[in-house]
């Protein structure tokens, strides 16, 4: 890792500079990661007086319970549907931006907001709409025969937070497609014109291959906001019901660690999401080209 | 534009119309709502054209107490200064740490660069317990300190501005170094008048950040005073089964996702320059 050529002396400054950040990082990052890795192998007496060591119990116990497998399936659904639906709309939208000559800043407003609006706030939104007494979408519904009640459907609350999460992230996407494609060569597109080909050929043959860089990058970002950054829209919405419907992987940590109180279980599955973040993490940092310009 | 095809910019127009409006729809319905009377929206019939209630359900919002909920200012407040806080204490230490790291060499420089990238990995969604124990321990429950402090490590800030120094000339510290500036000097007088289109950029994002925080406050929050907006407006809408006040509900909403909204809005350079930097 790489300095200037020419550098200060260091005495005690650079530790002074560096300690605040450290010492955050160590009290609320590093320390609680540790216990959250030492408690899933623990269990705790119902007085919170003595632990006794228990291996790899917790995880194993983990992985027999239909209710978990139940929710790493969900979240890959969700997970899967947010990242192609928002990513798809996005990038059709930024094409769409990308070709126009006036007028792309005034769209672009109007479509980079969302991403200032919260993960709960998005969920209240849909949820007034979806709701089931006096929104507008189920009365429309009730037009073509569905009868929509995300209360008792757990289908329908899973479409629901699909809808909802991917409505806001869809903002980011065209940030980064947008950005993507005005790095492509415009050159490349005129020699295609000129050889004939028409502007979806185009799109698929060279604009598309250009931009996957983009395209992955935004994948794993996807990957980690669907599998983290969801809370709010869950708790607002479902609360990861009906009969654990919509219980998506973060949400059990929390409701079987905050609320449940069920520590040992809760670790492992921490520790687990730990492992999910950091696998995510090293493809994004190794793997990606992150060249974006805008 | 390679060519010109007449139908293919309307079908352009005609999709980012409909994405617009596809944005833009629960927005506007909530909105709606929150410009009618109770009864508009209880009748089983949403209206889709604003009423003319907005200003007294505005008022409404901002005076009515909610039993067990703070009210609406104090909320906004405690959003505010915690967003603040959040978007000072990052950029003051990031600022400093990357300082350290790219104008030092000193023993465990490589190792405290780490300590810094590992905070990306640890989300506090996948620590909730442990780092809830911590701050109980600490006595930082119901306090602004328990509210920012834990937020303020990052990662991100850092390695923008790391990313931002190493793209300096050197000569200019050189130079800086043979006039006899020291480090301090140095850092205020020259490195931070020149990172600061960085450092606007970064505020914008990470005001919207701290704005948007639910989870960490729904933690370390049990005393009313301490809630903030997002904790309030959600416990609003939860409470709407027993007392189905739509339009208030929908008016607190609508307020509470203004201030950041508006941000992105009329500081879009800012916000993009800042969102694209920090995902380098």
């Amino acid at each position: 890792m790489d300095t200037k050529r020419t550098v200060f002396p260091s005495q005690g400054l650079p530790y002074l500079l560096v300690a605040p950040q450290l010492i955050i990082t160590l009290i609320f990052f590093i320390w609680p990661a540790g216990q959250a890795i030492k408690s899933s192998f623990e269990r705790e007496d119902p007085f919170g007086l003595s632990t006794s060591f228990v291996g790899l119990q917790h995880y194993a116990r983990l992985f027999q319970e239909p209710a978990y497998l139940a929710s790493i399936g969900r979240t890959a659904l969700f997970a899967l549907a947010v990242t192609l639906i928002s990513m798809g709309l996005a990038l059709v939208l930024a094409v769409a931006v990308n070709r126009l000559i006036r007028g792309g800043t005034a769209y672009s407003t109007m479509l980079l907001w969302p991403y200032a609006v919260s993960p709960v706030v998005a969920g209240i939104l849909w949820w007034f709409i979806f709701n089931s007494s006096t929104g507008i979408l189920p009365y429309m519904l009730e037009f073509v025969g569905v009868d929509w009640n995300h209360q008792l459907n757990g289908a329908q609350a899973m479409i629901l937070i699909i809808i909802a999460a991917s409505w806001k992230q869809i903002s980011y996407n065209f940030l980064f497609f947008l950005a993507g494609l005005q790095s492509v060569p415009q050159s490349l597109n005129e020699a295609a014109a000129i050889d004939g080909a028409g502007p979806f050929k185009r799109f698929w043959t060279i604009v598309f291959p250009l931009l996957s860089p983009t395209t992955f990058f935004l994948m794993i970002v996807n990957l980690n906001y669907t599998m983290f950054d969801t809370f709010g829209v869950v708790d607002a919405t479902t609360a990861g019901g009906p009969n654990q419907a919509t219980n998506i992987l973060v949400y059990k940590v929390y409701s079987d660690g905050y609320i449940g109180l069920n520590l040992g279980s809760s670790s492992a599955q921490s520790v687990i999401l730990m492992l999910f973040v950091i696998v995510l993490t090293v493809i994004q940092f190794r793997y990606v080209e992150r060249r974006v310009q805008y | 534009m390679v060519e010109n095809r007449p139908w293919l910019t309307v079908l352009t127009h005609l999709v980012l119309i409909c994405g617009v409006l596809m944005v833009a729809f629960p927005v506007y319905i909530s909105i709606i709502a929150a410009t009618h009377g109770p009864t508009a929206l209880t009748s089983g019939r949403m209206p889709l054209l604003p009423g003319g209630e907005l200003w007294n359900n505005v008022v409404e919002v901002l005076t009515r107490q909610q039993r067990g909920a703070a009210p609406y200012w104090l909320m906004t407040w405690n959003s505010l200064l915690m967003a603040i806080s959040i978007t000072l204490g990052k950029i003051a230490i990031s600022i400093i740490s990357a300082y350290a790291i790219v104008y030092f060499r000193f023993p465990g420089r490589v190792l405290a660069f780490w300590m810094i990238f590992i905070t990306l990995m640890l989300p506090v969604e996948v620590r909730i317990i442990p780092t809830f124990a911590v701050v109980a321990n600490l006595g930082l429950l119901n306090s602004y300190l328990g509210l920012t402090i834990p937020l303020i490590a990052s990662a991100t800030a850092t390695f923008l501005f790391r990313q931002f120094f190493m793209t300096i000339p050197d000569e200019l510290m050189e130079a800086a170094r043979v006039d006899g500036a020291g480090p301090i000097k140095f850092f205020r007088d020259i490195l931070l008048p020149l990172s600061r289109t960085n450092i606007a950029a970064l505020c914008v994002i990470l005001f919207i950040y701290g704005w948007i925080q639910y989870l960490w406050p729904l933690l370390v929050t049990t005393d009313p005073n301490y809630y903030t907006l997002m904790m309030g407006v959600k416990r609003l809408a939860a409470a709407q089964e027993a007392d189905p006040q739509w339009n208030t509900i929908m008016a607190a909403v609508v307020m509470a996702m203004l201030p950041p909204v508006l941000i992105v809005i009329f500081m879009q350079r800012l916000f993009v320059k800042g969102l694209v930097e920090t995902e380098k």
